[in-house]
């Protein structure tokens, strides 16, 4: 029997190859940008039940995290303020009593249900995260929350994929700063060099020593 | 390999052509007996593809296909329900899966060596054989690499073996042995298959010329990739031969230095020792000569145009390969028990005691009673040569092979550093019927390699034959023919 194969069959196999890169090419690095938290999870931004405006009360106002982040120092858990917080300053006769939009803080305050904020910064259940731990040793809120100094609505700033997290537990020094700037949303290092300077200083004072094994964070 | 197979040098076949000195008392055996030529070879090679599939091979593919698919439908319940549904437990976290997989990828090294080395080193004896070697290193791999991926036991994590940039920010450890596993099993697999694949392509060819069906000549013209047999090709194509041929060289003794490196790395003792590399690489070949010895002894039976392009010589050489292997082999077993001695460390004297006279004595007892005797028979001529005789030790080699693995792998985590952590292994039946699995791949794949591949090299065979080579003799038995 003769061949019966045609000249071009020649050129399938390559044909055949340049075909499958040009669909294969697109599809990996389509998953490899959309399909990852950095895409996904970076600049959810849900409406709040309040229009608390961060940019309002820290910068303008200057109040510090602390002030209604309360436990983030000596709790693993960094709480929500208690609508008692916003009463403190919003009560009866003190700033802006009647103002329509603070009517669910005065609903919450008369019936002792809490505001149903919503959630935007959630790790995993199986992650285990401390915020006491971190921000006693040179981690500031900036680090993880971005700057929300200026936000007027909360939004996810980072992806807090697992390699996120890894990158600082496996270079800290790139982002640990002095104790008194870690509440300062506005603090930046003069330069990369100096922060590194800096870094290399507090992780040898401070023996920081982040865990890079799984148990680290997956207890 | 026409070019590549003249090794004569010129001093020999002057004499020989000036008819001095007898050169019949130093002749080489033929490898192929009765005087066939060229012609003859083809017909009888491609008459195993080209003939009528006979009832015996429906049968023995119904069988094998059978257990393969029950092996199958284990891994997919194993999968579902989880590791649990094995007799793997703590302290025995390796058990039939990692026995069964070290006792695979032993077996394909023989495969290489005679393909490959015995290539590199133009021993012609191993041309007739090689291609079923070849493809028995292949299908042996494949059932080897069957286990590393469930062993894990969470299967769609196996992406985690290898380096893929992910936003874990996850990187296999790269200073353990394990992972060395993974690009050494992966790299000879590919490239042994390439080698196979490679050294095949001037035979489908042939097959396609003779196809007397549409199907037959699509198929085969497909995979014989357009080869025409023209010197420009050949000229490629022997040198792309011999450079596969070194590569699958070399990956012979690194996969199993590897392997060993896996027990060998670690503080448990019986696996903390530096001979293992040694250790793995000679057992690796004394199992695989066998299984070589065990598949072609019954294709001679079944095919008997074989006969003559299989020779028995073939067969001895390949017994004596056996023999040497396995003298390998009962040097480290004693040696091992003198360094358990000499190194006076109570824990590596306990490892070995407990093997000697432990639960599970019964299946080291089996191992060395087989491996220190099988082998040693390969020294008389009248039973290395005794084809029947020959097939049942070489089973048997084999069995002794596998309870070889099975007390290195699996005893040896039954005991412990701490009394407190030691513990048992006992197989259950998805255990069992993964490994019989495991078999019925291996056949099933065999099968459809006889009945689909020419299963002799028959361009490089037919370069080996008398009178073949265009400048002069190709060894002496060339003289003779003339």
């Amino acid at each position: 029997m003769s061949n019966f194969f045609p000249r071009w069959a020649n050129w399938l196999p390559l044909q055949l190859l340049v075909c499958g890169l040009i669909v294969g090419a697109p599809i990996t690095l389509g998953i490899w940008y959309y399909f990852t938290p950095k895409y996904t999870r970076v600049g959810y931004q849900p409406d709040q039940p309040v229009p608390f405006s961060h940019a309002l009360h820290v910068k303008q106002l200057g109040m510090d995290c602390r002030y209604c982040h309360s436990f983030v120092e000596v709790a693993g858990h960094s709480n929500l303020p208690t609508t008692q917080t916003c009463i403190n300053c919003h009560g009866e006769g003190k700033i802006l009593p009647n103002s329509p939009r603070l009517a669910p803080v005065r609903e919450s305050w008369k019936t002792g249900q809490p505001i149903p904020w919503v959630q935007i910064h959630r790790l995993p259940d199986y992650a285990h995260f401390n915020h006491a731990v971190h921000v006693n040793r040179g981690v500031s809120c900036y680090s993880c929350h971005g700057a929300v100094n200026e936000m007027s609505v909360v939004y996810e700033a980072e992806s807090l994929s697992m390699k996120w997290c890894l990158d600082c537990h496996r270079a800290p020094e790139n982002f640990l700063r002095p104790p008194s700037e870690i509440y300062n949303m506005s603090w930046h290092p003069d330069s990369a060099a100096q922060q590194r300077e800096m870094g290399m200083k507090f992780k040898e004072e401070w023996k920081v020593n982040p865990p890079v094994s799984c148990g680290g964070c997956h207890h | 390999m026409s070019a590549l197979s003249n090794t004569t040098t010129p001093g020999v076949a002057a004499a020989a052509e000036a008819g001095a000195p007898d050169l019949s008392a130093i002749a080489r055996p033929p490898q192929v007996l009765n005087n066939r030529g060229p012609l003859w070879v083809t017909d009888a090679v491609c008459s195993i593809v080209e003939g009528k599939t006979p009832l015996w091979w429906y049968a023995a593919i119904s069988v094998s296909g059978a257990f393969a698919a029950m092996g199958g439908a284990c891994i997919l319940y194993m999968i579902a329900t989880g590791v649990g549904v094995w007799g793997s437990n703590s302290p025995v976290f390796w058990a039939w899966d990692i026995t069964n997989f070290i006792f695979w990828v032993s077996m394909a090294h023989a495969g290489s060596l005679i393909s490959a080395l015995l290539f590199l080193t133009r021993q012609k004896w191993s041309i007739s054989i090689s291609r079923s070697a070849e493809a028995m290193t292949v299908f042996a791999i494949i059932c080897a690499g069957v286990y590393p991926a469930i062993h894990i036991g969470r299967v769609w994590f196996v992406w985690f073996l290898f380096p893929v940039p992910n936003s874990y920010g996850m990187w296999p450890n790269f200073s353990s042995p394990l992972l060395w596993d993974v690009f050494a099993v992966t790299s000879y697999l590919t490239v042994s298959s390439l080698f196979w694949f490679a050294g095949m392509i001037p035979d489908l060819a042939v097959l396609r010329d003779r196809a007397t069906t549409k199907i037959r000549k699509f198929a085969y013209g497909i995979v014989s990739l357009g080869w025409l047999g023209t010197a420009r090709q050949w000229r490629h194509f022997e040198m792309m031969y011999v450079l596969l041929a070194g590569l699958t060289s070399v990956l012979v003794v690194t996969v199993t230095t590897i392997v060993a490196s896996d027990c060998a790395t670690s503080v448990v003792p019986g696996w903390h020792a530096t001979i293992f590399p040694f250790y793995f690489m000679v057992g690796a070949v004394y199992s695989g000569s066998a299984a070589v010895l065990t598949l072609l002894i019954p294709l001679r039976l079944i095919y008997p145009q074989l006969k003559d392009l299989i020779t028995p010589s073939h067969l001895e050489k390949v017994g004596k390969l056996l023999l040497m292997m396995g003298s390998c082999v009962a040097y480290v077993y004693v040696f091992e028990l003198f360094t358990a001695w000499y190194s006076a460390n109570p824990f590596e004297r306990g490892a070995f005691l407990e093997r000697l006279t432990g639960g599970y004595s019964w299946a080291y007892w089996t191992c060395i009673s087989i491996n220190l005797t099988v082998p040693q028979l390969f020294w008389f001529k009248g039973i290395r040569t005794c084809l029947p005789i020959v097939f049942v030790l070489a089973i048997l080699a084999n069995v002794g092979m596998w309870f070889e693995r099975f007390v290195i792998v699996t005893t040896t985590l039954t005991r412990d550093f701490l009394p407190s952590s030691w513990g048992e292994f006992h197989p259950t039946i998805v255990d069992i019927l993964t490994a019989t699995g495991t078999l019925g791949i291996f056949f099933t794949l065999f099968l459809l390699f006889i009945r689909f591949v020419p299963i002799v090299n028959m361009s490089e065979l037919k370069a080996a034959l008398p009178g073949t080579q265009p400048h002069g003799a190709s060894d002496h038995s060339t003289q003779e023919a003339r």
